[in-house]
């Protein structure tokens, strides 16, 4: 397995030299959010769509990816004519603060360290720091309102974060196969990819870039992992059922046939160390883990929303089972405590919790229509 | 009718009932529509009368529709997710022919009118001379086109009469401020002052009601 650091490249960012004052108590010196923007703001600049990522997504969501050449990873959600449609929105993506697409995390340089990035020193940072953040950026960019802000998974939990911190800046919030915390199960499974990074020999405590090196074999068992997550028991058994990769015949050799299901697991664990860092790895799924919105408001989700003008839409998908449909109708339940307004659509699907980045069509329409209806009552023209 | 689709409500005859219940609700009130189907009623408040209108739907396909209209309906079940409102939340709460089908009318109703000022109810009347007519002279249970589904699969598990609804009014101390009965074609004007022919002649009952604050004072 390739044991080289991913190269770096230049992504288009905004500085912001006052630093920012984290949920933890640290402060950040300096930080960078890398971001991308598509279409074209209004003139009264009412017109920006905000998508946030997941855990392991970046600010790429609607083109080719420049370091890993991979298609946009929202291309069927985002673009011209699409249900976030960019001939219409000025849809605005960034990576999140603990990234490693140009955001500052664990791979940037160290406040404290002259030369060296932080690595495991990154200071702990929660979904509300990621958002904060963000919303420096969406106020550089001159948008006091984002017409909607959108996000899957732990892109769902920042939309709910935004909602909840910056009611006004809000007019439409979609939190996509999302919770308002992370459940026991969910940190349990981030749990073993942590320990899996830090078993690998080259990890070397997190200072891995000292070894000219990467933890390459833990971050791919925590990809792995990870990925059988996102996935449902019936879209691993239409896709690989039982097959084996060499046909049907019994090796002498323990390990000597592979089945289908292990090959695919292995790709998906080799191509995600080329393109991520394992610090940043252990910092965000710290932040998941971390998230519970009901907490922050002395237990009560609905007091998170009280009085909100947003307006909100909650999808989940039927054979999600890490973000299950349950979750968003806690939320939704909430929102109605709070008398906002709330549309909750449970899309049929068998594809698991991947199946808000595929090609789900009741989904697409449900997004398209819940906007369309929203930018009418933006008065968007 | 497509016998494999799921059995959970009677056909809408929503054009009736849209025009006469839009006809009860004020201007820029916030409305919330339970079993609200395909949003019909919410977009023609929306559209036509300025309301902020929700609803709520159970058939998820239904939602789907909705929302992918702009709507802002949410999946939800009128037997468990009113709780979760706070009080006062509406002006109008309504049930449109969907009463029939929940599994607690009365407690519904207190929900309604807890959450809301006012509740407007619409039903199929039971008491119809037709479904009397059938019953005398078969010994069987009714069928027509409201009444379609055998006694065993019908999703309509408490149907009532115009007569048994204003009863449940007065024993929970809701007072009615409208009423009238309708027959298919919405047509209403016969049996206004008089509940007797209503409940021979009306096909559905159309309330709209409100909490009787004498009620709670004890």
């Amino acid at each position: 397995m390739d044991q080289s650091p991913f190269p770096e490249i230049a992504h288009l960012h905004e500085t912001f030299t006052e630093g920012l004052d984290l949920d933890c108590g640290a402060h950040l010196a300096q930080i960078d959010i890398a971001y991308r923007t598509y279409g074209t703001l209004n003139a009264d600049r009412s017109n920006a769509v905000l998508v946030c990522h997941a855990l392991t997504g970046d600010q790429y969501v609607a083109e080719t990816h420049p370091l890993t050449g991979k298609p946009a990873w929202w291309g069927a959600m985002v673009g011209a004519g699409k249900p976030v449609d960019t001939d219409r929105y000025f849809v605005i993506c960034s990576n999140v603060l603990g990234g490693c697409m140009g955001s500052t995390g664990p791979r940037s340089r160290s406040d404290q360290n002259v030369g060296e990035p932080w690595g495991t020193l990154f200071p702990p940072v929660t979904i509300q720091d990621m958002v904060r953040a963000q919303k420096k950026l969406i106020d550089r960019l001159g948008i006091s309102r984002l017409f909607a802000v959108i996000g899957g998974s732990m892109g769902g939990m920042q939309a709910l974060a935004w909602a909840s911190l910056f009611p006004e800046s809000v007019f439409a919030a979609v939190p996509v196969a999302t919770a308002a915390h992370h459940s026991a199960q969910n940190i349990a499974f981030h749990e073993v990819g942590r320990q899996a990074i830090f078993a690998d020999p080259d990890f070397h405590g997190g200072r891995y870039w000292a070894h000219g090196v990467i933890p390459a074999r833990g971050l791919a068992v925590a990809r792995m992992t990870a990925h059988i997550t996102y996935l449902s028991e019936a879209a691993l058994t239409r896709k690989f059922g039982r097959r084996l990769q060499g046909g049907d015949v019994l090796s002498p050799i323990l390990f000597g046939e592979r089945f289908a299901v292990e090959s695919y697991l292995e790709h998906q664990g080799s191509s995600f160390v080329r393109r991520f860092d394992a610090n940043s790895y252990l910092c965000i799924t710290r932040a998941m883990d971390f998230f519970d919105l009901a907490a922050d408001h002395g237990g009560s989700l609905g007091a998170a929303f009280r009085g909100s003008k947003t307006r909100f839409l909650l999808v989940s998908f039927s054979s999600d089972w890490l973000f299950p449909t349950a979750e968003s109708r806690t939320i939704a339940r909430a929102l109605n405590q709070a008398a906002a307004n709330v549309s909750f659509v449970e899309i049929v699907s068998d594809k698991g919790h991947d199946a808000f980045l595929l090609d789900e069509p009741d989904f697409h329409r449900t997004i398209a229509g819940f906007l369309g209806g929203a930018a009418e009552a933006a008065g968007l023209a | 009718m497509n016998d494999a689709a799921p059995v959970r409500f009677v056909a809408k005859n929503m054009r009736v009932d849209l025009e006469l219940i839009a006809g009860m609700i004020a201007p820029g009130s916030r409305v919330l529509d339970i079993g609200c189907g395909d949003g019909a009623l919410i977009d023609h408040l929306f559209r036509t009368r300025e309301c902020d209108a929700r609803g709520i739907e159970i058939d998820m396909a239904e939602v789907t529709r909705a929302v992918a209209h702009g709507l802002p309906v949410m999946q939800g079940d009128a037997d468990t997710d009113l709780t979760h409102y706070p009080d006062d939340a509406f002006d109008y709460v309504v049930l449109s022919r969907t009463l029939q089908a929940v599994g607690r009318p009365r407690e519904v109703l207190r929900q309604m009118l807890r959450i809301g000022t006012r509740a407007i109810v619409s039903f199929p009347n039971f008491g119809h001379w037709s479904l009397r007519w059938q019953l005398l002279t078969t010994g069987r249970m009714p069928m027509t086109k409201t009444w379609g589904r055998m006694w065993y699969e019908t999703p309509n598990i408490h149907p009532c009469t115009i007569r048994d609804f204003f009863s449940l009014c007065d024993e929970e101390g809701y007072r009615v401020e409208t009423w009238l009965a309708a027959d298919d074609a919405g047509r209403h004007a016969p049996w206004r002052r008089a509940p007797m022919l209503a409940n021979l002649f009306g096909e559905q009952g159309l309330f709209l009601l409100r909490r009787d604050h004498r009620a709670f004072r004890a």
